[in-house]
C-alpha cells in the first residue's frame, strides 16, 4: 500500500508531439492518498485509460514523474511495481483452475506453497468462490471470471494499488449492483488504494471517496461525489455529471449582476475576473415552477418516478427543471425562479464566482 | 401430437443427387472392384475378401505404410513446432505485416507438380544449384537420385518448405486474436515468457493448431505428386510412400482388384487416424 504521486505527467502517443493537441494526457499533478477509493471519471478517449496505464507500467510516459511513497517507480516495468489492474474483459487463464488462476501471480513470485494456499483461501473466502476453487476457470460465467481476475490482483498482500478499467463493461446488468458492492466492500476490508476508471457516472459516484473527472486529457476537478454535484468547477463537470445535468445557459454580465435573456439573476456571490464568454449553470433540482420569474413554456414533462423532469424553453433557450409532481402540462406558460445559493457563473468553462458566505 | 411429414426428403433430393455422382458412385465402383476380379471384357468373377487378405498380409503394403506414417511423424514433428515459432516472430501490426503474410502464402501457391520439379531440378547433383554447392563445394556426398537417405531428406524439406506456410498462417490468425490485456495481466502477474506461451498463447491457438494438424496429417498421409516428380519413388522403393505404391498396382500392373482393396485400407486408416485425433483434441472443451 502506498501513496502515489504523479508530478508534471504528460503523455502522447505520437514520438514528436508538437502542440498541446498531440498530447492524450496534459500536464497532470496529482496526489493519490493511501488508502483511498478513487474513481476516474471521463467520456471515453479522455485519456483516463492511458493514465491507468501509466500509473501500472504497461505504459512509459513522455514526461514526468511516478512516485509510489515518494520512491521514483517511473522506469520499473509492471511486475516490479506490485500493482493489480482488472480489466475491461476478464482476463483469466483458461486452461487452469480457478485455485490455479489466483495462485499464480504468487508463482510467479517464487512465494512458498504453504502461504500460497493461505492466501488463495483467503481470497476466496473474501470473493465467495470457495466452491468452485476447482473447476476450470474457461467454464465460469463472465462475472465470476472478472471476480477471478480481481483475486489474481488482491491475492498478493504487498499490493500498492489495484486499479479496475471499466471492470464491469461485460456484467449484465442485474449482477453489476452486486459486483459494485463486493467491491466496495474489499476496499474496506483489505484498505489498498483502488482507482477505478469508467465513464458511468453511477458507478463512479458509488464506489469513490474521491472522483477525478477528466476531460480532453486534463483533471477538470477532483472532489468528492456531493462537491461535483453541488459546485462544478467546469461546466463539463456540471453537464457531465446528474440526469439531467446542469443548465448551462448563455448570460452577460452588466455591473456585476447576471442577465439571463433579458432577466435579472441573483448568483451565489460575487462574480471574479471579467471577459470571455459567460454562462450560467444551474442543475435543474434548483429551479422551481412559480407564479413570477422568468417567463417559460413547457415543451416536455417526462415522469421519471420519484419526480418529474419539466423541458422548457426560455426563448429558444431550453431550460430543465426538475420537480416534485408534474402538475403542468405540455404548452403551458409558466415562470421559472432560480434558487440563488446554487445559481453560478461560467467564464469561458470556469467558474466564476465567489463561494456564497 | 407430433405429425409425419416426409416432403423433406423432396427437398434434399438434388444434394443426394450431387453426392451420389461425386462420392458414392466412385466409392461403390472401388468397392465393386475389391471384391472382384477381373481380366477385362468387362468380366467379373467373385473374390470375396481375398484382395483384403492379401494386401493386408503383404510386406510390400507394410513396408509402404511404414514409410507413410514415418514421412507423415517427420513432417509433422518439424512442421508444427516450425511454424509456430515463425508465427511467434513475425510482427503483429506495420509495414511488415503484409509482407511476412505475402510470403508465407507464395509457396503454397504454387502447383504441386511444379514444386516437385523445381525441387528436382535445384537438388540433382552437379548441375542443380543444390546439388552442385553441397557435391562440389562443400564436398558432402548428396544424391537424392541415388542415396536413399538423400532423397528422404529432401522430400521432407520440399515439405516443409510446401506446407509450414499453412501452419504459420493458422498459428498467426491464433496470436492475433489474443487482446492485449492478456499480455498486460500475464507482465503484471510477473509471469515469465514461456509461462505466457504456455498459458495464454498456446491454449488461444489450440484450436487453429488442431484443425492445422488435421489439415497436414491428411495431406500428407495422402501426398502423391511432389514425391511422384522428384524422385518416382526411389532409388529403389526408398521414397514409394503409399499413394504411390496404390498408383503402381492400379496403374502400373493393372492389379485392379488389389488396388481397390488397398484404396478401401487406406481411406479407412485416414479416416481413423483423423478421427482419434480430432476427438483427442477436444474432448477436454466438453468437460
Amino acid at each position: 500500500m502506498a501513496k502515489i504521486t504523479l508530478s508534471n505527467l504528460r503523455h502522447s502517443y505520437l514520438p514528436n508531439p508538437s502542440g498541446p493537441a498531440d498530447y492524450a494526457l496534459k500536464e497532470i499533478d496529482l496526489d493519490w492518498r493511501d488508502g483511498g477509493a478513487y474513481a476516474l471519471l471521463g467520456p471515453s478517449g479522455c485519456g483516463k485509460s492511458t493514465l491507468l496505464n501509466i500509473i501500472s507500467g504497461l505504459l512509459n510516459p513522455s514526461e514526468g514523474r511516478i512516485l509510489f511513497d515518494d520512491k521514483d517507480v517511473t522506469d520499473l516495468p509492471p511486475d516490479q511495481r506490485n500493482i493489480a489492474q482488472v480489466f475491461q474483459f476478464p482476463v483469466i487463464y483458461d486452461t487452469m483452475t480457478v485455485r490455479q488462476n489466483l495462485a499464480f501471480p504468487l508463482q510467479n513470485r517464487g512465494v512458498n506453497q504453504s502461504k500460497i494456499a493461505e492466501r488463495v483461501a483467503e481470497i476466496a473466502a473474501m470473493l465467495e468462490v470457495e466452491e468452485m476453487l476447482d473447476t476450470r476457470a474457461a467454464h465460469l460465467s463472465p462475472d465470476n471470471k472478472q471476480k477471478i481476475s480481481m483475486g489474481r490482483g488482491l491475492v498478493r498482500d504487498d499490493v500498492n494499488v489495484v486499479m479496475f478499467d471499466e471492470p464491469l463493461t461485460v456484467i449484465d446488468p442485474h449482477l453489476k449492483w452486486k459486483l459494485r458492492s463486493k467491491l466496495k466492500e474489499l476496499h474496506q476490508r483489505v484498505k489498498a488504494t483502488m482507482i477505478y476508471v469508467t465513464h458511468d457516472q453511477t458507478e463512479a459516484l458509488t464506489f469513490a471517496d474521491q472522483v477525478v473527472v477528466m476531460q480532453e486529457g486534463e483533471i477538470v476537478q477532483i472532489g468528492t461525489p456531493v462537491e461535483l454535484f453541488e459546485r462544478p468547477q467546469h461546466t463539463f463537470v456540471g453537464h457531465f455529471i446528474g440526469s439531467p445535468g446542469m443548465n448551462i445557459l448563455p448570460a452577460t454580465v452588466e455591473n456585476g449582476a447576471a442577465m439571463f435573456h433579458g432577466n435579472a439573476v441573483a448568483l451565489e456571490g460575487n462574480v471574479t475576473g471579467s471577459g470571455g464568454t459567460t454562462e450560467l449553470g444551474i442543475r435543474p433540482e434548483f429551479i422551481k415552477l412559480s407564479d413570477a420569474g422568468i417567463p417559460a413554456r413547457v415543451r416536455k414533462v417526462s415522469d421519471v418516478g420519484r419526480h418529474a423532469v419539466v423541458e422548457t424553453i426560455v426563448g429558444d433557450i431550453p431550460v430543465k427543471a426538475v420537480v416534485d409532481s408534474a402538475s403542468v402540462e405540455q404548452g403551458e406558460e409558466v415562470h421559472l425562479t432560480f434558487e440563488p445559493a446554487q445559481t453560478r457563473l461560467y467564464r469561458d468553462g470556469w467558474i466564476a464566482t465567489e463561494v456564497a458566505q | 401430437m407430433k405429425t409425419e411429414n416426409q416432403k423433406a426428403w423432396f427437398f434434399v433430393l438434388p444434394v443426394l443427387i450431387l453426392v451420389a455422382f461425386n462420392a458414392l458412385v466412385p466409392i461403390m465402383t472401388v468397392v465393386n472392384y475389391s471384391v472382384q476380379e477381373t481380366f477385362g471384357n468387362n468380366v467379373f468373377f467373385w473374390q470375396g475378401l481375398d484382395w483384403f487378405e492379401q494386401i493386408l498380409r503383404s510386406d510390400r503394403f507394410h513396408a509402404a505404410l511404414g514409410r507413410q506414417f514415418l514421412f507423415t511423424f517427420l513432417i509433422l514433428i518439424i512442421e508444427i513446432p516450425l511454424g509456430i515459432i515463425v508465427a511467434l516472430s513475425m510482427p503483429r501490426k506495420g509495414f511488415w505485416v503484409p509482407v511476412c503474410l505475402v510470403t508465407m502464402a507464395l509457396p503454397m501457391l504454387i502447383p504441386w507438380n511444379v514444386v516437385g520439379s523445381m525441387w528436382n531440378i535445384f537438388t540433382l547433383p552437379n548441375i542443380g544449384l543444390l546439388g552442385y554447392f553441397m557435391n562440389d563445394v562443400l564436398g558432402i556426398n548428396y544424391d537424392m537420385t541415388q542415396q536413399p537417405l538423400s532423397a528422404w531428406i529432401t522430400i521432407i524439406v520440399m515439405d516443409v518448405w510446401h506446407w509450414t506456410s499453412l501452419v504459420v498462417l493458422l498459428s498467426y490468425a491464433g496470436l492475433v486474436s489474443i487482446p492485449d490485456a492478456y499480455y498486460q495481466a500475464a507482465k503484471i502477474d510477473g509471469a515469465s515468457p514461456w509461462k505466457v506461451f504456455r498459458y495464454i498463447q498456446l491454449p488461444k491457438m489450440k484450436t487453429v493448431l488442431t484443425i492445422a494438424i488435421l489439415l497436414r496429417f491428411m495431406d500428407s498421409f495422402n501426398i502423391y505428386t511432389e514425391p511422384f516428380v522428384l524422385t518416382g519413388g526411389g532409388p529403389g522403393n526408398s521414397t514409394t510412400l503409399l499413394s504411390i505404391d496404390l498408383v503402381k498396382i492400379a496403374l502400373g500392373q493393372f492389379d485392379l482388384g488389389p488396388a481397390a482393396a488397398m484404396s478401401l485400407i487406406y481411406f479407412a486408416i485416414t479416416l481413423l487416424v483423423s478421427w482419434l485425433f480430432y476427438t483427442l483434441m477436444t474432448k477436454d472443451d466438453a468437460k
